[in-house]
């Protein structure tokens, strides 16, 4: 459903414009419509991990690069939030700055060494960064008060107005995933954007023809990583208290698998990725100590008979043939008049 | 102390390598990493302690039969899961993610199965110690170092003398040059499917027997640490893949021993991301070039 607002914003046709202002408007009014802190709690942790999967699909999906230790990204930045807000008193917009440029140095520091190298060596670095991040959390008391986590991180204030209720969060990431989608769009449709999925298509093609490969790569996984800083310190303030067990292995591969199974290389997708397996494990709930183990083996089904993602690249294709057509059709009728 | 803490390593790292070696045998033939095998190992462990104490089996008995049963396993999860993902020939990342359904799946069955908490393991072999000066050794980890060199010995045997091992390498070479040369290559990736998953019983075993311990998690930590391994001796590199686990067994252990034991299982994952920064191809892992 949430595609049609990013169809909005990549296709013409009005009736998809009109569609998209409904849905806005229909996710605008749903603490009006069902006003219950549980279905809000949910809504906002859709919103948190739409955020976390369109910034892994930016390096993943659409530079090809495979990164398997995005929580840890998740985790610096809620860690690094919670302590400017809560020892600092730093304002929440700030903070969510300084999480996106701390998070970003670490995705650079990362980044250089191994963004050079073809293959999986992102992966695999990010793999163990992710596992030392978490034991780092554990062990540095002084600063992260080990496995007992922050407690009581202060809620987000404009201009001294606490933003304390439930609804009042769901508007904040509402407005947040709108902005980021906007941004990502804008970017994967730029020159910039372009050259990122050249590099995914072929590495030694994109050089050739004048692309430096470390470069797009560097700046994609950078934004990447902050931008999974920006979600952890909304989760810091959203929930008030953090622990290392929320940004494990697990997160990530949770995280990887909203993006692929939502369709790599697609906004439209990880928006419905991360809403679908968001949503899964509630909706099991009735079967509760079967859930996990049906989804696994989803996550196998859905590998095996569509790979492409919900929203993957047949669809896309499809799409262009139909926009081909339609122009020209478009043409024909101008020679005919 | 130092000697002590280096017995000790390469008891663990013997146990690593064991399980790295499926990751590796796997990648080699495949190109792909099997995010599922440390759950494998975690089956294998259970399976173990389920025909010794529910069956009632002599040891002698039980092991190989676990052995038997997990290499089956790792075999129907390539059949069913793995393979119509590949013969569709879509790309690695559909077959990682379809691995990592298989692993949600595998400790979420052995938590049903088993429930989430600890279960002590098998004592049939009772615990002896012998000291050496002033060096501690017990008949377990003598046996887990023994057995773990042997399964070593005897898996590089059959890889460079027998005929099957000739035809795994020649797959892992080019599957499609060693299809038209008529090696059953099915047949190949089923087998190493299987020897990598028996390998990952005997380390499930041996993990339960050294610290009289399983649980449905298990296979989360040893199976990291084993990828670890696999990648820092080269992947796709059986002899790499030895040399690795007991690298990272020795330093785990020795970094936990001398500067911090809360960052145990971040010296694995230094060491790895340091020797990649250095030698990206792992230390010996071949150099791979991209032609055009």
């Amino acid at each position: 459903m949430q595609s049609i607002i990013i169809d909005l914003f990549q296709k013409p046709g009005q009736y998809k414009k009109v569609a998209g202002f409904i849905l806005v408007a229909l996710l605008a009014a749903f603490p009006y419509i069902y006003f219950n802190n549980y279905y809000l709690h949910i809504a906002i942790l859709v919103g948190i991990f739409v955020i976390l999967s369109l910034s892994l699909n930016l390096i993943t999906g659409f530079t090809g690069q495979l990164c398997l230790g995005h929580a840890a990204f998740y985790g610096v930045g809620a860690y690094v939030g919670a302590l400017l807000m809560k020892n600092l008193q730093m304002n929440f917009f700030l903070a969510l700055i300084v999480s996106f440029l701390v998070t970003g140095l670490f995705g650079l520091l990362l980044g250089i060494p191994t963004l050079r190298l073809r293959g999986d060596y992102l992966a695999i670095v990010t793999l163990g960064f992710g596992e030392i991040v978490r034991l780092v959390f554990i062990n540095w008391e002084e600063v992260t008060n080990g496995p007992m986590g922050l407690r009581s991180i202060p809620a987000p204030s404009i201009m001294g107005f606490v933003l304390k209720e439930r609804y009042m969060f769901y508007y904040l990431i509402l407005i947040m995933v709108l902005l980021v989608l906007f941004l990502m769009n804008r970017l994967i449709n730029s020159g910039f954007g372009m050259a990122m999925q050249t590099i995914k298509a072929d590495e030694i093609a994109a050089e050739s023809i004048g692309i430096y490969p470390v470069k797009y790569k560097l700046i994609a996984f950078i934004l990447s990583s902050g931008l999974a800083g920006v979600a952890g310190c909304f989760y810091a303030s959203y929930v008030s208290y953090i622990s290392p067990t929320t940004f494990v292995y697990n997160t990530s591969v949770t995280i990887l698998a909203m993006v692929v199974l939502g369709g790599l290389g697609s906004l439209a997708g990880s928006v419905i990725g991360a809403a679908v397996l968001t949503l899964i494990p509630e909706v099991l709930r009735f079967i509760s100590d079967y859930r996990m183990l049906l989804f696994g083996a989803l996550m196998v089904l859905m590998m095996i008979f569509k790979p492409e993602g919900f929203w993957g690249v047949s669809k896309r294709v499809k799409n262009i043939y139909k926009l081909k057509a339609g122009r020209r059709h478009h043409e024909r009728d101008i020679k005919s008049q | 102390m130092f000697t002590q803490q280096l017995i000790n390593g390469i008891t663990v790292g013997g146990i690593y390598a064991l399980i790295a070696l499926g990751y590796t045998m796997v990648y080699g033939i495949l190109k792909i990493v099997n995010f599922a095998h440390g759950d494998v190992f975690m089956v294998g462990s259970f399976l173990g302690l389920l025909f010794v104490q529910n069956a009632g089996m002599p040891i002698y008995i039980a092991y190989p039969a676990a052995m038997l049963v997990t290499a089956a396993v790792g075999v129907v999860i390539e059949r069913v899961c793995y393979r119509p993902i590949r013969i569709k020939g879509t790309d690695a990342l559909s077959i990682l993610i379809a691995a990592l359904g298989v692993s949600i799946f595998l400790e979420n069955f052995a938590q049903l199965v088993w429930g989430t908490g600890t279960h002590a393991y098998v004592q049939e072999i009772k615990e002896k110690n012998y000291e050496f000066g002033n060096i501690n050794l017990s008949n377990i980890q003598i046996g887990v170092i023994v057995l773990c060199v042997l399964l070593m010995a005897a898996l590089y045997f059959v890889v460079n003398k027998t005929k099957i091992g000739v035809a795994m390498r020649a797959t892992s070479q080019s599957i499609t040059s060693a299809q038209l040369m008529g090696i059953n290559t099915e047949m190949v990736i089923a087998a190493t499917f299987g020897v990598g998953s028996a390998l990952a019983c005997v380390a499930g075993v041996l993990v339960g027997t050294y610290y009289d311990a399983v649980y449905p998690l298990v296979g989360y930590s040893y199976g990291l640490k084993a990828f670890a391994a696999a990648i820092l001796g080269g992947i796709g590199s059986i002899p790499g893949a030895m040399l690795g686990g007991f690298l990272i067994g020795i330093v785990e252990t020795l970094g936990s021993a001398y500067i911090s034991a809360g960052y145990k299982d971040a010296f694995a994952f230094g060491i790895l991301i340091l020797v990649l920064i250095i030698r990206p191809s792992g230390l010996l892992g071949k150099k791979h070039v991209d032609k055009v």
